[in-house]
């Protein structure tokens, strides 16, 4: 299998192209414009559509009708275009379409920077703009995860008609490793649902209108019925965790630093081990209330002011003491900054 | 006997919610005539957006999508792009498509989205309940403008088919009115032609059809009809702004308006009973 060097923006790209996506509506935003001109460049020539849309409101727009289509689609986009995506977010929530959207976070709030950031955590898994619906997160650490992921976003949104948000950061989408694309599988999708004009058939419907509070009550039931079976789609690495007293919780760019830390706390003779979710919604909760038993302390490392933090507290319920360590504004912790910390609270639990 | 009257096959049997007196219907009819017509049910996808006629899908044996507040024109490019071979249209009012959707459908024109628009003016917001919208005349009298719209504070009315007609994508733009017979007529005419441009793949097509709001104009059906026709007809020319055979930059409006200043306190909105 061929084997390419690829910044994550493009890898994610042509993991999309090759996955058979036939259509990508987006707007310029540092940073995660090369994917939309990897678009431009490789769709037309593939089978597929490009258009540059006005902003991020009519993109995820052009989402929604193309998905309503029935067409595989997808956009990406950085915080503040998530921000103005919420809307379209919820309506595709609502009429139940599959769509893949990319979100390379940057620090916020507001225009903030350009830096890579984890801020926009609550915001891609605590809901889908306005109303009760979820996102299927996905959050890859490496430039080979994120073509994977980006593969597998595809059959989740379209295996659960939702929309399946990759969240990654400025760096994933700028750095450059070795990637190699595995061979598309071809599945044929149940597309009994979608709006083609009809042909002879009964007239077919996209909405999110249900009037009457019993009917909505009855929609939203079965959405989240929906939610309690993605949770068998929880995904989590465990890394030095089988005799770890320490845990260390961390995602993305912050989970390989977090990694190194680790390895330079396992030297200095701490048990120390990094959980690392895959899945941000589901969150692997099984996964980290199995190692409450076992650990003593967790530390979350976090490009944020503590977002994840909430999840693990949730999933340990008490058992162990949940500690966290962040940094803001588009700062990434370093290796030492994240084993000063592991030794902090090793300390605490008499772990050296 | 030779039947010469019927409900056109795309239009259900299925009673509308419309007020009394409210000119949707004669729209929604006249579409359903041309879709007939021109022989479009299977394979035509509709685009209802949010407004009094979010629901026109419970009318029409079509598929439909409905589309989030102004959204409609970016959801009809998304169909439109992965389905080029089917009719894509959306149905908007003036608060839709003028003031929420405006960045829409600006742009769905200015690319010459190869899809059909049908723009219904009433001059007001009808499904909140008879707010200013874009398009309500100076003076004019709505729950948001209680002492009539005063163009200092609300601005002016927004004539979307000579904005749109600055652009060079459109390939069809006409404003006609639901007033009589001889306006129904031509109103038809004027959206067969928009989705017969479609069909020929000529681009985008915008009919903007000035209608009636009885209920939130305080007005009887008929009353409102007059009100249209002495009020609206002078700040809203009628006639085809641009045909696909027509020349496609800035051409002037048919009646050399094009530009006029609608003066202040004209148009005088009904008094609210």
């Amino acid at each position: 299998m061929e084997r390419m060097l690829m910044k994550g923006n493009e890898a994610i790209a042509e993991a999309a192209v090759r996955a058979g996506v036939a259509a990508y509506f987006g707007y310029p935003i540092t940073p995660q414009s090369e994917l939309p001109e990897y678009m431009a460049r490789e769709l037309p020539g593939r089978g597929g559509v490009f258009l540059q849309a006005e902003s991020e409101v009519a993109a995820i727009n052009m989402v929604y009708g193309a998905a309503g289509a029935g067409a595989r689609v997808m956009t990406s986009t950085s915080s503040p275009g998530v921000s103005l995506m919420q809307e379209g977010l919820s309506y595709l929530v609502g009429a139940e379409l599959p769509c893949v959207v990319v979100n390379m976070v940057r620090g916020g709030p507001g225009l903030g920077n350009i830096a890579p950031a984890q801020g926009d955590y609550f915001q891609a898994t605590r809901s889908a703009g306005h109303g009760d619906g979820r996102l299927l997160v996905l959050a890859p650490a490496t430039i080979q995860e994120a073509a994977d992921l980006t593969i597998l976003a595809f059959d989740l949104a379209e295996r659960y008609r939702n929309p399946v948000m990759i969240l990654g950061d400025g760096i994933l989408g700028q750095m450059m490793e070795p990637v190699t694309f595995p061979e598309p599988v071809a599945r044929e999708r149940d597309l009994s649902w979608a709006t083609t004009g009809a042909g002879e058939g009964p007239r077919r419907l996209i909405s999110s209108i249900y009037l009457e509070p019993e009917s909505l009550e009855r929609h939203n039931l079965h959405l989240q019925e929906k939610y309690r079976r993605m949770q068998q789609e929880a995904r989590v690495e465990a890394y030095r965790m089988e005799d770890a007293a320490v845990a260390v919780a961390a995602f993305g760019l912050a989970a390989r630093v977090a990694r190194s830390a680790v390895d330079r706390a396992r030297a200095k003779g701490i048990r120390a081990g990094l959980l690392r979710p895959i899945t941000l919604y589901p969150f692997p909760t099984a996964a980290y209330a199995e190692a409450a038993g076992r650990v003593q302390v967790f530390l979350t490392v976090e490009m944020s002011a503590g977002q994840l933090v909430e999840d693990v507290r949730l999933a340990v319920e008490g058992r162990v003491p949940v500690r966290f360590y962040g940094r803001l504004g588009g700062v990434v912790p370093t290796p030492p900054e994240v084993l000063e910390q592991i030794e902090r609270v090793a300390g605490e639990v008499g772990e050296r | 006997m030779k039947q010469v009257f019927a409900r056109p096959k795309v239009l259900l049997e299925t009673p509308m919610h419309y007020c009394p007196g409210c000119t949707h219907g004669i729209a929604h009819r006249l579409l359903a005539e041309v879709i007939d017509e021109l022989d479009l049910r299977g394979r035509t996808v509709g685009v209802a957006s949010v407004g009094c006629s979010v629901f026109m899908y419970n009318y029409f044996d079509l598929d439909f999508q409905q589309a989030a507040h102004g959204r409609a024109p970016a959801v009809a490019t998304g169909i439109k792009r992965v389905l080029p071979d089917r009719i894509v249209f959306t149905y908007q009012g003036d608060g839709d498509l003028a003031a929420i959707g405006t960045a829409e459908i600006v742009h769905a024109a200015n690319r010459g989205e190869n899809i059909t628009v049908i723009f219904i003016n009433n001059a007001v917001y009808g499904m909140t309940g008879g707010q200013m919208a874009p398009t309500t005349l100076l003076g004019m009298r709505t729950t948001t403008t209680p002492f009539g719209r005063d163009a200092r504070q609300a601005g002016y009315p927004i004539r979307v088919v000579e904005l749109l007609n600055t652009l060079r994508g459109p390939a069809y733009l006409a404003r006609v009115a639901l007033t009589g017979p001889a306006h129904i007529h031509k109103a038809k005419k004027a959206i067969r032609r928009a989705l017969q441009t479609q069909v020929d793949g000529l681009g985008f097509s915008l009919v903007e059809v000035l209608s009636t709001c009885p209920v939130t104009w305080g007005l009887q059906p008929l009353e409102a009809i007059h009100w249209l026709e002495s009020n609206m007809l002078p700040a809203f020319p009628l006639g085809e702004f641009r045909t696909p055979d027509g020349p496609r930059e800035a051409p002037p409006s048919p009646d050399g308006r094009r530009g006029e200043k609608v003066p202040a306190g004209t148009g005088g909105g009904p008094e609210r009973v």
